[in-house]
């Protein structure tokens, strides 16, 4: 289950061609934060997350993540396929009529691999809590993930779940903020700024881990350092520190490829820049 | 008229209370969620018999419902409650997504529905959430009209699998259905066969209508009494068959007139049988503070003006010839 750091390199390598070519495919979609995250999703489920591909919803046993801001699908759904949840041939039905792959992820249409519909902001750390008390009283070890994006945690709901979780000790949860500064009308800090994120979920009672997202040797280090932290009585939050676009470098750092897609030449100009290792669907 | 007495009242919420403390008894996966409203929604002995199957959320309503809906996620069957405002207007995306397009077990629970939460005022009588609720596909909406009939509806949606929204209320009101009955989701219940005018009450209203059919008799006017408490799904079948007897409606509910159980009953009959109807609910507008009683006879949902309201409709049908 666990993969070497180049194993799990090459893996994000072909997720991130796969994003490029999904949002290609369809002319909409989200790429930038995906490929920001890439290396995340690639190290909880090649090396992090204990979990079965023979999708059962309730996970008895098994790790579950929940993607809370769901418009970087893409990510999730080439993830999910490289995992073995369904076949990699689907990706190419990416926000097409009558596939399974949504703009923004459901259980509407019964894709393995997907617990929670998200794609309205905020809501998916309260979801999250819900099916880490329902480990606790089934007496599952397992642990539950998040991601958030930065700019989520603007939603109200965020810091409703914020206030529950320590003071009802679910520390069985790992969530995870993608700290890239960047939402769709420009940087977080222009747009509505967020402060000092580890004092305000310090603050919240939550233990707080910092992590180089784009650093593969980082992501699985600081994912395994929240692991062992788990079981002590406090939930816990990890800033992912990442650059949007990450990956492709007319991309990078920049808003403005947070809801766009690439056309032709550039689509040509981002694919010379990933290799493909696994095989293009 | 078939005779119905009673020998005590109570309000609806306290057979929530009793329902849920027996759901629990009855499956170790019931799990029921507050926000800061235990003793409105009569919870303590659930909490009693079960306190590790509890969650108190505090005054975040987006987070119950969302905790909710992750708790389906490992089989657990989630009970949330709180006012009939907070369950639904406020938390709606939050249903909406988490619960009801992704088809999650929750049972909204919701209590001081309508007028009849009375003192507090219109901040806090929602007459928009059978609405609201009805709208959202795959969404059953149940609404009861005494203590017996909550305390079973509360027990039949444990065992039903999918979104459930029950709403209830505060005002303490005569019990006339049976103790041991089954409730069956979807299927309306006969309350008085007659032959003149079918009355279509729910809730609240349901005792109204059973005092207006009392009144109506006296008069020589033989009124069909069926309660729908459950508003979605619709007994489309026990409607048309009564319409089709009957050929004029009147329709009763503590609700605004948009979007309730008035309009659902109207939708069947434009598409099958189009009748005379009128409707007995809160003519778009909000409530104000007062007693449950004075509310009720202000925003015209009692018998007498569902006796109008029956008058009303008959004349409309005899001119239609």
């Amino acid at each position: 289950m666990k993969a070497d750091l180049q194993t799990l390199e090459k893996t994000a390598s072909q997720i991130r061609r796969d994003i490029v070519r999904m949002v290609h495919g369809c002319q909409s979609g989200h790429p930038g934060g995906s490929l920001g995250c890439t290396d995340f999703f690639t190290a909880l489920y090649f090396s992090v997350m204990n979990h079965d591909p023979k999708f059962n919803m309730d996970a008895l046993g098994e790790d579950i993540f929940f993607l809370s801001n769901g418009h970087i699908s893409p990510v999730f759904y080439s993830t999910l396929a490289h995992a073995g949840y369904f076949d990699k041939a689907e990706l190419a039905t990416f926000r097409k009529l009558n596939a399974r792959l949504q703009g923004h992820p459901t259980t509407h249409e019964h894709l393995p691999g997907i617990r929670i519909a998200s794609g309205s902001l905020g809501q998916g750390l309260s979801v999250a809590i819900g099916a880490a008390l329902a480990k606790k009283l089934n007496g599952d070890k397992s642990l539950v993930f998040t991601l958030h994006g930065d700019g989520e945690i603007q939603e109200g709901q965020i810091w409703e779940a914020a206030m529950f979780a320590p003071h009802n000790h679910v520390d069985n949860l790992i969530s995870t903020i993608d700290v890239n500064g960047q939402q769709i009308d420009g940087p977080t800090k222009q747009v509505l700024s967020l402060g000092d994120l580890r004092a305000k979920w310090e603050a919240f009672g939550w233990d707080v881990l910092d992590m180089k997202g784009n650093d593969m040797a980082d992501v699985v280090r600081v994912l395994e350092e929240a692991k062992s932290r788990t079981g002590q009585g406090k939930p816990i939050m990890i800033l992912m520190h990442t650059e949007m676009g990450y990956g492709v470098d007319f991309m990078v750092g920049s808003h403005k490829w947070h809801g766009v897609a690439p056309n032709d030449e550039q689509l040509k100009l981002a694919l010379d820049q990933l290799e493909e290792t696994l095989g293009d669907y | 008229m078939k005779k119905y007495t009673y020998t005590d009242k109570k309000d609806t919420r306290s057979g929530f209370g009793a329902g849920l403390l027996e759901a629990g008894q009855k499956n170790d996966q019931v799990v029921a969620l507050c926000a800061d409203l235990i003793g409105s929604l009569k919870m303590n002995d659930f909490i009693k018999a079960f306190p590790e199957r509890f969650v108190q959320v505090g005054i975040a309503e987006a987070n119950m419902i969302g905790i909710a809906a992750g708790m389906t996620i490992g089989g657990k069957i989630p009970f949330t409650g709180t006012f009939a405002n907070f369950s639904t207007g406020r938390v709606y995306d939050q249903i909406r997504q988490s619960v009801a397009y992704s088809n999650k077990n929750v049972k909204i629970c919701a209590s001081h529905a309508g007028l009849t939460l009375g003192e507090d005022g219109a901040t806090h009588q929602i007459l928009e959430d059978i609405g609201l609720m009805k709208m959202l596909p795959g969404m059953t909406v149940i609404n009861t009209c005494d203590y017996n009939q909550t305390k079973a509806a509360t027990i039949a949606i444990a065992d039903y699998d999918g979104p459930v929204y029950l709403r209830f209320g505060r005002p303490v009101v005569p019990i006339f259905t049976d103790p041991d009955q089954k409730f069956e989701i979807g299927k309306a219940w006969m309350v008085n066969e007659g032959a003149d005018v079918s009355i279509f009450a729910t809730g609240h209203l349901v005792w109204q209508a059973i005092l207006a059919g009392e009144i109506l008799a006296e008069q020589g006017i033989d009124a069909e009494i069926i309660n729908i408490h459950t508003i979605k799904p619709l007994d489309e079948e026990a409607v048309l068959k009564s319409v089709a007897k009957t050929g004029c409606v009147v329709t009763a509910e503590e609700h605004n007139r948009l979007g309730g159980l008035g309009d659902s009953i109207a939708q069947v009959l434009a598409v099958h049988n189009p009748s005379p109807q009128e409707y007995v609910a809160v003519n778009d507008s909000f409530g104000e503070s007062g007693t449950p009683e004075q509310l009720m006879t202000k925003y015209g949902l009692d018998a007498e003006h569902i006796v109008a309201a029956v008058k009303k409709v008959i004349e409309r049908k005899n001119k239609k010839g």
